[in-house]
């Protein structure tokens, strides 16, 4: 009901708006509330998910961190705002949140038509397929006439029928809205297959009662590049959450750490990308609107990318694959910081 | 000249005016410029687009190659289909269960009374909860589905039953159906008209029967009265052939009419209450048949009481009915929320769904007031 609360004052919001409030620069706004208001998953275990004690952890969760810290100094400087596929824009054209980072997936249309543009790629995923073991199927080519469990509004949904339709198929789609009751539902046989993001589909496994009777299907049948984003027309913060992203990867790749970064910076003297990285040389920072120490304090906030990776993707068990370093064959490549 | 009432009075309202339309340019010319000022696309020109998401189940043609346009249609149907049955259902049921609250047999009247106290006092939503759970648990998977006779079976995934092979004489009974059921009302016009004028009464309840049952079977008949059915039948992961109610649908058209039946209940019970014993004692000591004097004295009265309130409990059944995007059944709400989605165009599709309910709601008031200036109180 949350969703349809969130949808009218969305709306509401819309109209009511003055015209002069046009979320002007986001960074005074942030620096003016003293915290990143940042819209996460309701909760995907790997991505964003509270925790016992109300902590959100995840790899989406601690980027929002890591972009607090950048602007206040401060990783604890967030507010999250849950939000589900469906209202997750709508919260980020109104102005509710500064920025998305809710394992969305980078297409062209929400990059043109939805009033806010993507900042990169956090997660490169594919779409797969989830079977209960016992029916024996192999791989996607045999699901004909399987119902499917599909959330609405999402690529997962658009690609299902594409897939579907390629390999001249048929399907009944189950289509469930709130991620928990969608898992219930493939749980308890409503559905043959529940189809999402590889990493999804990875962390509703984790939540079976055994995760053995259930088996990830071979193909990835789609491309899903996960990444934040932000409103169109603010340039300047823009610029912040897509320079942190890459600061982030480039920090691992010069083996930058949580734990070494004040070691690593007293010792830069004879590195040149590494004094530019951690702004000993240059004005990365304060040409973003920031001061110097952005990247340091992001990185001691929430470590680089690979220790984000590890602390939060490694436990669901899903190797670097696509989302490693350049150097190791993978796809993440921060453009040169100078 | 202000101090001219009817002067006064039209300048009040042309003030009054004056300030709506003005709010609601305000509203509009805002609406646009945020919009324009986020750079979000505005406009309705998404209606043509393709849809490229499949629907669960649909009462006309759909696939995901469809237009935006065609989805809406989609989700209109299944929700004018789901609120019909409902509409239906509920009022069997409340009537029934009204009339058992009112009956002397004290275990039936406390059941109803039971019945009444728990359905309405339980949040819909959480009922919606419960009976999509019987389905979707409690039953059996497909592969272990309760079978009858190798012709219907119950399953976590719905009710699968045969269904007549496609065949002219089945559309041929389907179109005189409609045309028997406007003979029976021209009948019972007529023979109306006769008793008045010359007190001769006709029979009306068999040839009314005659006309509405027997005009479809003879045109089946006459067409060569196809017999063959589509059986469903387990092929691959779920059933093939006949047809299906779904979980999704069988939940949410059960919650609806069994909570919207309870208000119902309450309200047939009230209408019935509301005439006077006198009415029943005078019709009967006139000769009147038990039957003739609920049909001609009581019941006529009691639903003047019994309707205007029951066109608030259908159009909160029909309103009820977009609770279905809980449970995953593709109504209306649930069409174009996806359609938000995948567009971006919020505003514009929450406007078709204020402007669709609005004249689903409307609609239906009419109609009830139409049939409530019918039943009122003739004065001669």
């Amino acid at each position: 009901m949350t969703r349809h609360l969130l949808m009218g004052l969305a709306t509401s919001a819309a109209l009511m708006a003055p015209m002069l409030a046009q979320a002007g620069p986001t960074l005074d706004t942030i620096k003016e509330r003293g915290s990143l208001r940042c819209a996460v998953n309701t909760g995907l275990l790997g991505f964003s998910a509270p925790d016992s004690t109300g902590r959100w952890n995840g790899i989406d969760a601690d980027f929002c961190r890591a972009v607090a810290a950048a602007i206040l100094g401060d990783p604890a400087k967030v507010q999250y705002v849950a939000t589900n596929a469906q209202n997750r824009f709508t919260v980020l054209q109104s102005g509710e949140v500064d920025m998305l980072s809710r394992n969305t997936t980078w297409t062209s249309s929400r990059d043109t038509t939805l009033g806010s543009v993507f900042t990169g790629v956090l997660f490169y995923d594919g779409q797969g397929f989830m079977v209960p073991k016992s029916l024996g199927v192999k791989n996607a080519r045999e699901l004909d006439g399987a119902a499917v469990c599909v959330q609405p509004g999402t690529t997962t949904e658009l690609n299902l029928s594409d897939y579907f339709r390629t390999h001249k198929m048929s399907f009944k789609p189950v289509v469930i809205a709130e991620l928990n009751q969608i898992e219930q539902a493939f749980f308890a046989g409503r559905c043959d297959v529940y189809t999402t993001d590889i990493s999804g589909l990875a962390a509703t496994r984790l939540k079976a009662s055994n995760k053995d009777d259930y088996v990830i299907l071979p193909e990835a049948i789609s491309k899903e590049p996960l990444g934040p984003m932000v409103r169109r027309g603010d340039w300047e913060f823009f610029n912040i959450v897509k320079w942190t992203l890459f600061g982030l990867i480039e920090a691992e790749e010069l083996g930058v750490t949580a734990a070494n970064v004040d070691a690593k910076k007293a010792d830069a003297s004879n590195n040149p990308p590494l004094q530019r990285l951690l702004g000993l040389t240059g004005d990365a920072g304060k040409s973003m609107g920031l001061d110097n120490d952005w990247l340091v304090r992001a990185v001691k906030g929430v470590g680089n990318y690979g220790e984000m990776y590890e602390r939060n993707i490694g436990p669901l068990g899903i190797p670097r694959g696509l989302n490693a370093q350049w150097r190791d064959g993978g796809l993440m490549y921060a453009p040169p910081i100078r | 000249m202000l101090s001219n009432e009817r002067v006064r009075g039209i300048i009040y309202q042309l003030l009054l005016l004056a300030a709506v339309v003005g709010v609601g340019w305000y509203l509009i010319s805002n609406t646009l410029h945020n919009l324009a000022t986020r750079q979000i696309h505005v406009g309705f020109d998404f209606l043509g687009r393709e849809a490229g998401f499949e629907i669960a189940e649909s009462q006309i043609a759909y696939s995901a190659a469809d237009t935006y346009a065609r989805a809406f249609a989609v989700g209109l149907a299944n929700t004018l289909y789901v609120a019909a049955l409902g509409i239906l259902l509920a009022t069997v049921i409340g009537t029934l269960v009204g009339i058992a609250r009112l009956s002397s047999n004290w275990l039936l009247s406390r059941l109803a009374s039971a019945y009444v106290e728990t359905m309405r006092n339980i949040p819909l939503l959480l009922q919606l909860f419960v009976w999509y759970g019987i389905f979707t648990e409690l039953m059996p998977p497909v592969r272990q589905a309760i079978a009858f006779g190798d012709a219907v079976f119950i399953t976590q995934r719905g009710l699968y039953y045969p269904w007549p092979q496609p065949h002219v004489a089945w559309q041929a009974a389907g179109w005189a159906l409609p045309v028997g059921i406007a003979l029976a009302g021209l009948w019972r016009r007529y023979a109306r008209g006769l008793q008045a004028r010359t007190g001769r009464q006709l029979p009306t309840a068999l040839p009314a029967a005659l006309l509405v049952f027997g005009l479809p079977l003879a045109a089946w008949a006459a067409l060569g009265a196809p017999t063959a059915l589509s059986l469903p039948e387990l092929r691959g992961f779920n059933f093939r052939g006949g047809r299906a109610l779904s979980p999704e649908f069988l939940a949410l058209l059960l919650g609806l009419s069994t909570y919207t039946a309870a208000f119902i209940a309450e309200i047939v019970r009230a209408g019935i209450l509301a005439i006077d014993r006198g009415q029943s004692e005078a019709a009967l000591s006139l000769g009147l048949s038990r039957s003739q004097e609920l049909r001609l004295v009581t019941l006529p009265q009691a639903l003047r009481v019994i309707i205007p309130p029951m066109t608030s409990q259908y159009l909160n059944l029909t309103k009820n009915s977009s609770l279905a995007v809980a449970i995953g059944y593709p109504d209306l709400v649930a069409v174009a929320n996806t359609t938000m989605n995948q567009t971006g165009q919020a505003i514009e599709a929450i406007a078709i769904l204020m402007a669709i309910y609005l004249a689903i709601s409307l609609l239906i008031s009419l109609f009830m007031n139409w049939y409530n200036h019918r039943v009122r109180l003739v004065e001669r």
